[in-house]
């Protein structure tokens, strides 16, 4: 692994001083090293990619490098020259920029009043006109082609990128930091993202962009550093680097390399009875919705089918759609052989459906409730008692869940809020998988877990499998899915587009149809 | 209808409708900022009870109207305290200016209930006083606030859409966090939006006082204040579709008088409620519309940057 | 693990906490008050003697108090049950009239029928016409269509109105009166008062409705489920809890609360009915259950707290020569205090 300071015969070939540089960062949150010596240098006319697990401090250093978050100790250097940054305002004022994952976006108002809010140097009576052709000047040098007068609400994930990085160069930045900036992108606007990219650079604008993709990196970057823990363990030159290297410097020497694993053994019940069934299921869509189009799909007992699906697939409204918070406009739904077309999410639950959501705190949880009435609150009808709840029988059932999926439980008194958020996904799970639920149906389960937490809810689906029930997952993550399914299928655009059974595919050929990128397969 | 009828109904709804269009502008800035001041009564009355009593001191209107001015941005800048710097809960602080407003304008009034006062001197443009038609009614004949009440309803307009400042305020109202991203002062942009607003609804009340009626009452306005929240809504926070709105409504409230001094059966109970009945069909039918029209943050608490 | 959040046990502390509150807003209440007469001139101590002997000093001033205290607990209610679902309903003062109207037709259909029928008959009319007047608005905001807060500040001018038309139209008495009023109620359909003042059986009302609010939020499955909604309704949603129906019925339950301090002041007070019934009891009875966090202990105290100070502004105008309409600014600096106290102070829990 090369350190950044033996790169010289690269740094020769490249004259001027970096146009950022970070010496020596180091920022700490209670116990936790988000930032240790961390040096970074960012050359005029480079995509620098900045890569690592979640946790590695890419965020907090990217945000250092704004003046969003101060330093303990560490200098940055502007040019050359060292700088102090108070706030976002003083990186701004020295042409430091950067796009956030969430963007600052209005979305009532229109792309042009939104830049205009965004620059300093406006006169009290904002000149329309002339915001507009500056908008417009930027838009054909890089390739960010936008109707300046649409509201950004009607705007696309990738066009309103598009908008927030006008904003910066409009604001005279010429250094752009983007934080994650392809995790909310279908990979066509990826590729054009990162053709602004090459634009950007050969107008001698520097790119510093964050992800955990290490494939994209390979695509684009000149330049990738990677982290781990705090520190910064590697340096890498375009050409230097391949998936291994990467992967290795990223995870430590004895880490695996993360690739398909070996699949596990599916209990063979050839006779298995339906547990779900969409015939021709269709629902409609508003606003920023998709609609699903006739999708046939048949879960079986004892089997995990796994839906993958890029963003904006449908995957959302599917779920939506099972669980009952969906209508359906034409179409059936079958749970079990009823027709569960018309039933209420009351009586869908009470079949027998257990929902894993990727947010459990906002999806599924109530904060400022104790543990044991959020229990309580999600077994439906089964412990009402007269006017109460039979809290002895809840307690008793609850602490048996708990025990089987090897959980600690928690005091059932303290605020469900309190709990972290591994602890409260385990709340969640116990409380759905205690009463032996036929179908789980899994939304992104894993997002935002940590390693372990996360390995632990992929063994919990796989048992559930075991013991014979039906498992949806429904995620973004191919290697997840890869582990975990027996059957895949892929959707886009609403509409099933490809199935495949365990071990008989390949990730690329699924990735290309989860982006549309080509026809529908053994469908 | 009969034309004097009509007539009268149009010159009736401008009196009436001239406090309901300060008052509605006052508050569409301030909600555009993303506060709702229930209070606006409150606001109304201290400045109608302001203006009177300094008018009736002074003997100079001019002077009670500046006053009701101040009073009302006074008023306003105390409800920008509790809800800016100390980021409470809007509504309740709302209601306890609109008590605060009752009393306080209790206060202020007493010693001038009965007072007679000359009130706002009115014009009627020459060319316009010798037509028949207008002579008979209280058409074209207005005081200034009266005549400036159209042209400050555009400006308001022109203040909040094609000023960088308005650009700043529609930008706290809708997602301060935004705004305070793009470097803007959302608190400095609040406290100045409900300043103005209240100027506006100070001016409101010197309207019943100084004009329309030229007497002081405890709560003369008689829920004018809320009348114009709703007016607010009804025209979707947009300035100039407030004019249509208090021509309106006024006119509900001038055909109250007409048919009353007419002999009409129909009962002015029934038609005091058209204000708020109609605010509410025309909410029913606007529906995901004007959700959409409302400033996103409106009545939320903006806690600074995360 | 590592979890070390404090566990919150406020079954013992309730109470107190509730007492503290309620002695502290007191004390503010009593420096307000009296830099207020300072200011104006007059003399605090004479009006804090004044108020004292008018409200606690005899057996009539406490029985007053609890006159006053009947429909502010009533309307604090009608705030505080949909609140704990999110909801706000500032729209008490309207469908009070409204539960009086309901309640003075239902005692001008039957004037005939017996106590024992006319009675439980005309509470139940006011209970409906309460409920029927903030189903309205709860099915707007159930159905995503109105805000309920604009929806109930709105209808809270239409009912007053409606009970005008009454009063001045078909219900006017042909006595001739100084006000514009409807004619007796039959006595069957009186509330019944005690020894001798005018406290009367609505007293036992509000205190049974405070009491079924407190058993409802705390102990049944009813008030788990609208408690979970107030917290979360998207997770309420996904988790089957029907959240549409309990908003419609939690407003309906509110109203009708309020509607019942309505049949109330017009039964148990005024014997009739007339325009002025309510001195904006709605509007109180938000404050009451927002300064109180919704608590019922807390709507207690505030309920009687705000009791003494009404009455206070009585003797503030009799006494001292202010206008009753100054009382307000004793409200509102009140609220001021605690507003802004610190941030988010006074929000439900």
């Amino acid at each position: 692994m090369a350190a950044p300071g033996e790169l010289l015969d690269v740094e020769a070939r490249v004259p001027a001083t970096p146009m950022l540089e970070a010496r020596g960062m180091c920022k700490r949150y209670g116990d936790v090293k988000a930032a240790d010596g961390v040096d970074l240098r960012l050359n005029r006319g480079e995509i620098h990619a900045l890569v690592g697990e979640n946790g590695a401090g890419k965020s907090t250093l990217s945000k250092i490098l704004y003046g969003f978050v101060h330093p303990d100790s560490g200098e940055i250097l502007v040019s050359g020259k060292p700088v102090v940054l108070h706030s976002p305002q003083d990186a701004r004022a020295l042409g430091i920029g950067m796009v956030f994952q969430n963007f600052t976006l209005i979305p009532p108002l229109s792309v042009l009043e939104n830049i205009a809010l965004f620059l300093t140097d406006l006169p009290p009576v904002v000149r329309h006109e002339a915001v507009e052709k500056r908008i417009h000047e930027f838009a054909e040098r890089f390739g960010l082609g936008v109707d300046a007068r649409a509201q950004v609400r009607q705007l696309s994930v990738g066009d309103q990128q598009k908008v927030e990085i006008l904003k910066l160069l409009l604001a005279h930045a010429r250094v752009l930091i983007f934080d994650e900036p392809t995790k909310v992108l279908a990979p066509h606007e990826v590729a054009a993202l990162f053709r602004v990219f090459e634009a950007l650079k050969g107008e001698g604008y520097s790119i510093l962009f964050i992800t955990h993709k290490i494939r994209e990196v390979l695509a684009c970057a000149d330049r990738i550093s990677v982290m781990r823990h705090g520190k910064m363990v590697g340096s890498f030159v375009a050409g230097e680097a391949d998936m291994e290297k990467l992967v290795a410097t990223m995870f430590g020497e004895h880490a695996a390399v993360r690739s398909i694993e070996q699949p596990s053994p599916a209990p063979s019940s050839p006779t298995s009875r339906p547990v779900l069934e969409l015939r021709g299921a269709s629902c409609r869509a508003s606003g920023n919705e998709t609609a699903l189009n006739g999708l046939d799909i048949r879960i079986t007992e004892g089997e995990i089918v796994g839906v993958a699906g890029v963003s904006g697939s449908g995957q959302k409204e599917l779920g939506d759609l099972i669980l009952g918070l969906r209508p359906l406009a034409g179409g059936s739904k079958w749970l079990c052989g009823e027709d569960a077309s018309a039933w209420s999410i009351a009586r869908v639950r009470e079949s027998g459906v257990a929902f894993i959501p990727e947010d459990p705190l906002t999806m599924a949880a109530f904060p400022g409730m104790s543990v044991r009435e959020n229990l309580a609150l999600g077994t439906g009808k089964r412990y009402w008692h007269g006017v109460t709840i039979a809290w002895q029988a809840l307690e008793a059932a609850m602490a048996d869940s708990f025990r089987a999926l090897a959980f600690p439980m928690p005091p059932l008194d303290m605020p469900m809020g309190a709990l972290s958020g591994g602890n409260l996904q385990r709340v969640v799970v116990a409380r759905e998988m205690a009463h032996g639920p036929k179908l789980v149906l899994a939304l992104y389960p894993t997002r935002g877990l940590d390693v372990l937490s996360a390995a632990s809810l992929r063994e919990l689906l796989l048992r559930a499998r075991g013991q014979g029930n039906a498992v949806l997952l429904i995620t973004d993550d191919l290697d997840e899915l890869a582990e975990l399914s027996d059957r895949l299928l892929v959707l886009f655009a609403g509409a099933i587009v490809g199935e495949f059974k365990r071990g008989a595919w390949q990730a690329e050929e699924v990735g290309l149809l989860m982006t549309g990128s080509r026809g529908a397969a053994n469908v | 209808m009969t034309t004097p009828l009509l007539l009268g109904l149009l010159a009736g709804a401008i009196l009436s409708g001239t406090s309901l269009l300060y008052a509605t502008l006052g508050e569409t800035l301030v909600e555009r900022s993303g506060i709702v001041n229930l209070g606006l009564e409150g606001v109304l009355l201290v400045g109608a009870s302001v203006g009177f009593a300094i008018t009736a001191i002074s003997g100079n209107a001019w002077f009670g109207l500046m006053a009701a001015a101040a009073a009302g941005a006074l008023m306003n800048s105390l409800f920008g305290w509790l809800v800016v710097t100390r980021k409470a809960n809007q509504l309740a602080s709302g209601l306890a200016m609109m008590f605060f407003g009752f009393g306080a304008s209790a206060l202020i009034g007493a010693p001038y209930v009965g007072a007679i006062i000359t009130g706002l001197p009115k014009w009627r443009p020459v060319w316009l006083a010798d037509l028949d038609w207008v002579k008979s009614t209280t058409l074209f004949n207005y005081d200034l606030l009266t005549w400036l009440a159209v042209p400050v309803a555009i400006l308001v307009w022109w203040i909040l859409f094609a000023t960088r400042w308005g650009l700043g305020v529609r930008a706290v109202g809708e997602m301060p966090a935004a705004a305070f991203a793009a470097g803007r002062n959302t608190a400095r942009l609040q406290y100045q939006a409900l300043l103005y607003g209240g100027a506006l609804g100070g001016l409101a009340g010197a309207h019943l006082s100084l004009s329309l009626t030229l007497t002081w009452a405890e709560y003369m306005t008689a829920g004018r204040g809320f009348i114009a929240i709703a007016l607010v809504i009804f025209s979707k926070w947009n300035p100039l579709r407030a004019i249509a709105g208090a021509l309106l409504f006024g006119g509900a409230e001038a055909m109250e008088l007409q048919l009353q001094a007419r002999g009409s059966p129909i009962s002015p109970f029934v038609l005091g409620m058209l204000p708020y009945l109609l605010t509410l069909v025309v909410l029913l039918a606007w529906g995901g519309s004007r959700r959409l029209a409302a400033p996103a943050s409106l009545g939320r608490t903006f806690y600074g940057a995360n | 693990m590592s979890e070390t959040a404090t566990i919150i046990s406020l079954r013992g502390s309730r109470a107190m906490h509730a007492l503290i509150r309620f002695i502290g807003i007191s004390a503010v209440a009593l420096s307000v008050f009296g830099l207020i007469l300072l200011a104006a001139g007059k003399s605090p101590l004479s009006a804090y003697a004044d108020t004292f002997r008018n409200t606690l000093a005899s057996a009539y001033g406490i029985s007053e108090l609890l006159v006053r205290m009947t429909p502010l607990l009533l309307a604090a209610v009608a705030v505080a049950l949909p609140a704990r679902l999110g909801l706000i309903n500032v729209g008490g003062e309207g469908q009070l009239y409204m539960g009086a109207f309901f309640a003075s037709w239902g005692a001008f259909l039957f004037p005939n029928a017996p106590a024992w029928l006319l009675l439980p008959f005309v509470t139940l009319m006011g209970f409906l016409g309460g409920a029927m007047w903030a189903v309205i608005p709860g099915i707007l905001r159930a159905r995503r269509l109105v805000n309920e807060t604009v929806a109930t500040l709105l209808l809270n001018y239409v009912s007053p109105l409606i009970v005008s038309y009454f009063v001045f139209g078909p219900w006017r008495t042909t006595e001739n009166s100084a006000y514009p009023e409807t004619g007796v109620y039959p006595d069957a359909a009186l509330l019944p008062s005690f020894f001798g003042t005018r406290v009367h059986a609505g007293l036992l009302i509000s205190l049974a409705a405070l009491a079924v609010y407190w058993l409802d939020i705390e102990k049944t499955r009813w008030g788990l489920q609208m408690r979970a909604i107030g917290g979360n309704s998207g997770a309420a949603q996904r988790l089957g809890i029907p959240v549409p129906f309990w908003i419609v019925t939690a407003m309906a339950i509110g109203g009708g609360f309020a509607g019942l301090a309505g049949m109330g002041e017009a039964m148990g007070i005024a014997g009739r009915l007339r325009e002025s019934l309510s001195p904006g009891y709605g509007y109180t009875g938000f404050l009451i259950a927002w300064l109180a966090g919704g608590r019922p202990l807390g709507i207690l105290f505030m309920a009687f707290l705000f009791a003494i100070i009404t009455s206070a502004g009585d003797t503030l105008q009799i006494s001292q020569g202010l206008p009753y309409a100054a009382v307000n600014i004793l409200l509102a600096a009140i609220l001021f205090v605690v507003l802004a106290r610190r941030p988010s102070a006074g929000t439900h829990p």
